[in-house]
């Protein structure tokens, strides 16, 4: 029994539907964003409009169910739209769940255009349209509550799953009028409610999916199983795009449960009746791979070629105020430094996975992914069928961190299911993922910098160098000559330069790059706020208080300078051994600043606090603001102390968490975290509390030895104190 | 044929008899529970009890289980066990969850032995890989449950 309402052109309501009793409310989001070409952009275009897509759902019994399109990978992306949601909605919070939503236009993110979950945006972009959606929603279900009642909407309400009227007296379950709501007309222009009225919004909320999460029960893609399933393991090419050259089927003749050896994408694949048997047998296969032009490459030679961009004559400008080389030329005290950082991978907990299932003219894909689109795109071209033929279903991902973006294992395991015929669950080992990266690319910055004869700032220039990370995904987004995405953090400091001057070269490795954890500010975050720390030092000047002239302007960021500031008792005594180093940074539409203390023992460094300071805007949820900033910190951490991929002959080195080594629960710093509320818009927090964390110990470091940290990972520098 | 005890109910296997515990329990018993991260007893994601004691199962041969008692995350009922689950509930430790089980697991054979471990014996028994960093609410959530 399906009764279809004709909804007014002028909302963004595509329909509301009775299915069963169940109201369904479906919406097409208004887009903003410019298409962004390569391959991800063309299957956004090409993407089917099938599949289920209510936003909001509502049973007869009144539990409602919201439909995200945005994955859940631990930054709790399902707790906040779900808040959003249902406060707007006015729902009982304990009778909301939250479903994966199959990929659609629908589920697109308004300022790109297209679904992906990434950039620290999912709040950010979505939280209006799911404020409306949830209005339009509670309106209807006003509206046929006051048509029952036989009386004017005005003054009734929302609250706790309920219709109430203004006298408190009468009341309906959302579930008993979902069927009457579908027939009211859609408002073109719901009231959102006044913030003032907020019930979750705000709100230290417990995630919806954590229930699952520790009794084990959690589907993450890994766990996927389909009826008839075999299992996949992979041996990618060492040197990435070598082409697979002689394979001997012989040499794993007998082992058991042995299915099949098939070519896939990137490398070759045994497909057997488990999944340890096809890696016993992966691992047994004679083959062997051709030459390519990179057997060679070597991290030294890719840092050679990165830093011989400083030289370069025909850099592309990034940013440029005033007449920065004048400036610099009537200098009183001039600083320069060099900085670098390396390639790191994203080493997920949850290695690369995917399960799929080719049948006749349809295909069907599990798969953990940040870019749904991507995976119908790729799993299309293998399967060789269009994208409407491809049905996705995105799990839960075991961190995605941008690794997920990418859809390279999909392809693998699309090929090896259209291989054999039926299903195959096809699994990474660990080592597989941390060779067989999108890597974040190394990078290489030098720094200039006049100051006048009070120690003030003439002028600031920075040229950097680093392999495009847009070159393959979103081409489009490279302008002039500049990727954004290797300069982001690097321009529009907020610092008050009365002359400035960026510039960019970009660098080549035949590795794959990819977006990582806050992308281009994992490594300009470093720079910048290393080199200012140089910058002060030069000017005899506490690193704190100079920031805070620069900033004098600022007020927004004076309050997240001074909060951290004060959190990280900047200025107290430590003993001796202990120092403090700060940085502030802005990404993703936030502001946030750290106060690391450090000490250095055997050598070794130790990072004891991290106080940090940020204003996102507004709170959706502080418990997750805190454990995003937590996250992002030891995310950083890890990387600033540890974290470094090397290549050589061509192949990455590293293999598993013994030489990339993560930080462990002993290396744990104390994280205080305080949250402001500096008002609209709303900024990101999945991500900007990785940039600062580098520069903020590099700078404690240096309180310490005396010693600048202008490489990482830290761990290569010989400390003492 | 190799037998075993598995959340309390026998399997016997008719299986190579070096096949991890790991993939023993994930694809021949159905408990993904379990989870493989690093294969190589280095990130504790397939931590599961033995016998009591907190075990890797990824390097874990099935045959040196046979007549032992292993316990997944989907078994944990202990009394301790769900205190440990609360606790882990009540401070929103959980992100992305996937280290999660292995860190339930390692926490609770730790509190099974030490029942208010200090944070050097915390330190000392999670070594556990978190990489969405989820350190510092698991060190709260075990003295929490050391203290429920
Ligand atoms: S999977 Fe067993 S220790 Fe990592
Ligand atoms: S919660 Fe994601 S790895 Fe621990």
């Amino acid at each position: 029994m399906i009764d279809m309402m004709k909804t007014s052109r002028r909302s963004f309501l595509k329909s509301a539907t009775v299915v069963g009793g169940a109201l369904l409310l479906e919406f097409a989001l208004p887009t903003l964003g410019p298409a962004l070409g390569g391959p991800a952009g063309r299957a956004q275009a090409a993407a089917a409009t099938t599949g289920i897509n209510s936003f909001i759902r509502i049973e007869p019994d009144g539990a409602v169910t919201m439909t995200v399109g945005q994955a859940e990978m631990g930054q709790g992306v399902y707790s906040g739209f779900a808040q959003i949601l249902a406060d707007e909605l006015g729902a009982e919070w304990s009778r909301v769940s939250v479903v994966s939503a199959a990929p659609h236009p629908d589920h697109n993110n308004p300022w790109l255009d297209m679904q992906m979950t990434g950039g620290s945006m999912s709040i950010r972009a979505h939280y209006d349209v799911l404020r409306k959606a949830a209005a339009t929603a509670r309106e209807m279900l006003v509206h046929a509550a006051a048509e029952a009642w036989g009386i004017s909407p005005d003054g009734l309400s929302t609250e706790a799953g309920f219709v109430v009227d203004a006298a408190g007296d009468r009341r309906f379950g959302f579930g008993e009028i979902a069927a009457a709501a579908a027939r009211m007309a859609p408002p073109a222009e719901p009231r959102l409610k006044d913030p003032a009225d907020f019930t979750l919004i705000g709100r230290r909320i417990d995630r919806p999916d954590l229930p699952a999460k520790v009794e084990g029960r959690a589907v993450f893609g890994v766990d996927v199983t389909v009826p008839g399933m075999a299992y996949a393991a992979v041996r990618n090419a060492p040197v990435k795009g070598a082409a697979v050259g002689s394979v001997d089927r012989a040499s794993i003749d007998g082992m058991p449960g042995v299915i099949d050896v098939v070519e896939v994408p990137g490398g070759i694949a045994v497909v057997a009746d488990r999944w340890w048997r096809a890696k016993q047998a992966v691992d047994a296969l004679a083959v062997t791979f051709a030459e390519t032009p990179h057997d060679g490459a070597t991290t030294a030679a890719l840092m050679d070629s990165l830093r011989a961009a400083f030289e370069a004559s025909d850099a592309a400008l990034a940013e440029e105020d005033g007449d920065a080389e004048a400036a610099l030329a009537d200098a009183t005290t001039f600083v320069e430094a060099d900085y670098d950082a390396p390639l790191l991978a994203h080493a997920t907990m949850e290695p690369m996975n995917c399960t799929a299932s080719v049948g006749n003219g349809s295909c069907e894909v599990w798969a953990p992914n940040q870019s749904p689109v991507s995976v119908t795109a790729a799993a299309a071209e293998v399967a060789g069928l269009e994208p409407s033929q491809v049905t996705v279903h995105t799990t839960f991902l075991g961190g995605g961190f941008g690794r997920r973006f990418e859809p390279d294992f999909v392809a693998q395991a699309v090929a090896a299911s259209k291989a054999v015929g039926r299903p195959v669950k096809l699994i990474w080992t660990r080592e597989e993922d941390i060779q067989h990266d999108f890597y974040r690319p190394a990078a290489v910055a030098r720094f200039r910098a006049g100051l006048d004869a009070d120690g003030n700032i003439l002028a600031w220039t920075t040229r950097i160098s680093a392999p495009s990370v847009m070159q393959h995904v979103f081409p489009g987004a490279i302008e002039n000559g500049v990727d954004p995405s290797n300069v982001e953090g690097a321009v529009e400091l907020r610092y008050a330069f009365p002359a400035r001057r960026v510039d960019y070269v970009m660098g080549k490795t035949h590795l794959d790059i990819g977006f990582w954890r806050s992308v281009g500010h994992s490594h300009n975050g470093f720079f910048t706020e290393g080199f200012l720390d140089e910058v002060a030092a030069a000017a005899q000047a506490d690193p704190y208080q100079f920031r805070r002239r620069l900033l004098a302007h600022d007020a927004r960021a004076l309050k997240v300078l001074d909060a951290a500031a004060e959190k990280g008792d900047w200025g107290a005594p430590l003993p001796q051994g202990r120092g403090r180093g700060i940085a502030f940074h802005e990404s993703f539409g936030s502001l946030v600043a750290q106060v690391a203390e450090v000490s250095i023992e055997d050598g070794d460094v130790r990072v004891h606090r991290v106080a940090c300071a940020i204003d996102c805007g507004m709170a959706v949820n502080p418990d997750s603001i805190e454990a995003q900033m937590e996250s992002a910190i030891v995310y950083g951490l890890t990387a600033a102390l540890r974290g470094e991929i090397t290549l050589e002959e061509g192949k990455v080195q590293q293999s598993n968490f013994h030489d990339y080594e993560l930080l462990r629960m002993d290396e744990m710093p104390v994280v205080e975290t305080v949250i402001i509320e500096g008002g609209p818009p709303i900024g990101g927090i999945g991500e900007p509390g990785t940039p600062p964390i580098a520069a903020a110990v590099a700078n404690a470091i240096f309180a310490v030895t005396g010693t600048r940290i202008r490489s990482l990972p830290i761990r290569k520098q010989n400390l003492e104190v | 044929m190799i037998s075993l005890t598995v959340n309390g109910t026998r399997q016997d296997l008719d299986i190579e008899p070096e096949t991890p515990l790991l993939w023993v329990l994930r694809d021949e018993i159905g408990l993904s529970g379990t989870k493989f991260g690093c294969g190589a007893g280095l990130c504790g994601a397939c931590t599961v009890h033995v016998d009591g004691v907190a075990t890797r199962a990824c390097i874990t041969p099935v045959e040196a289980v046979a007549g032992s008692e292993v316990t997944t995350i989907e078994g944990l009922s202990s009394d301790l066990g769900r205190k440990v689950q609360q606790a882990w509930l009540a401070q929103q430790v959980p992100q992305c969850g996937y280290c999660q089980p292995g860190m339930i697991m390692a926490a609770t054979a730790l509190l099974a032995e030490s029942p208010r471990p200090s944070d050097a014996d915390i330190d000392a028994a999670m070594t556990n890989l978190c990489r969405c960093g989820t350190y510092a609410r698991i060190r709260r959530a075990i003295h929490a449950a050391a203290e429920a």
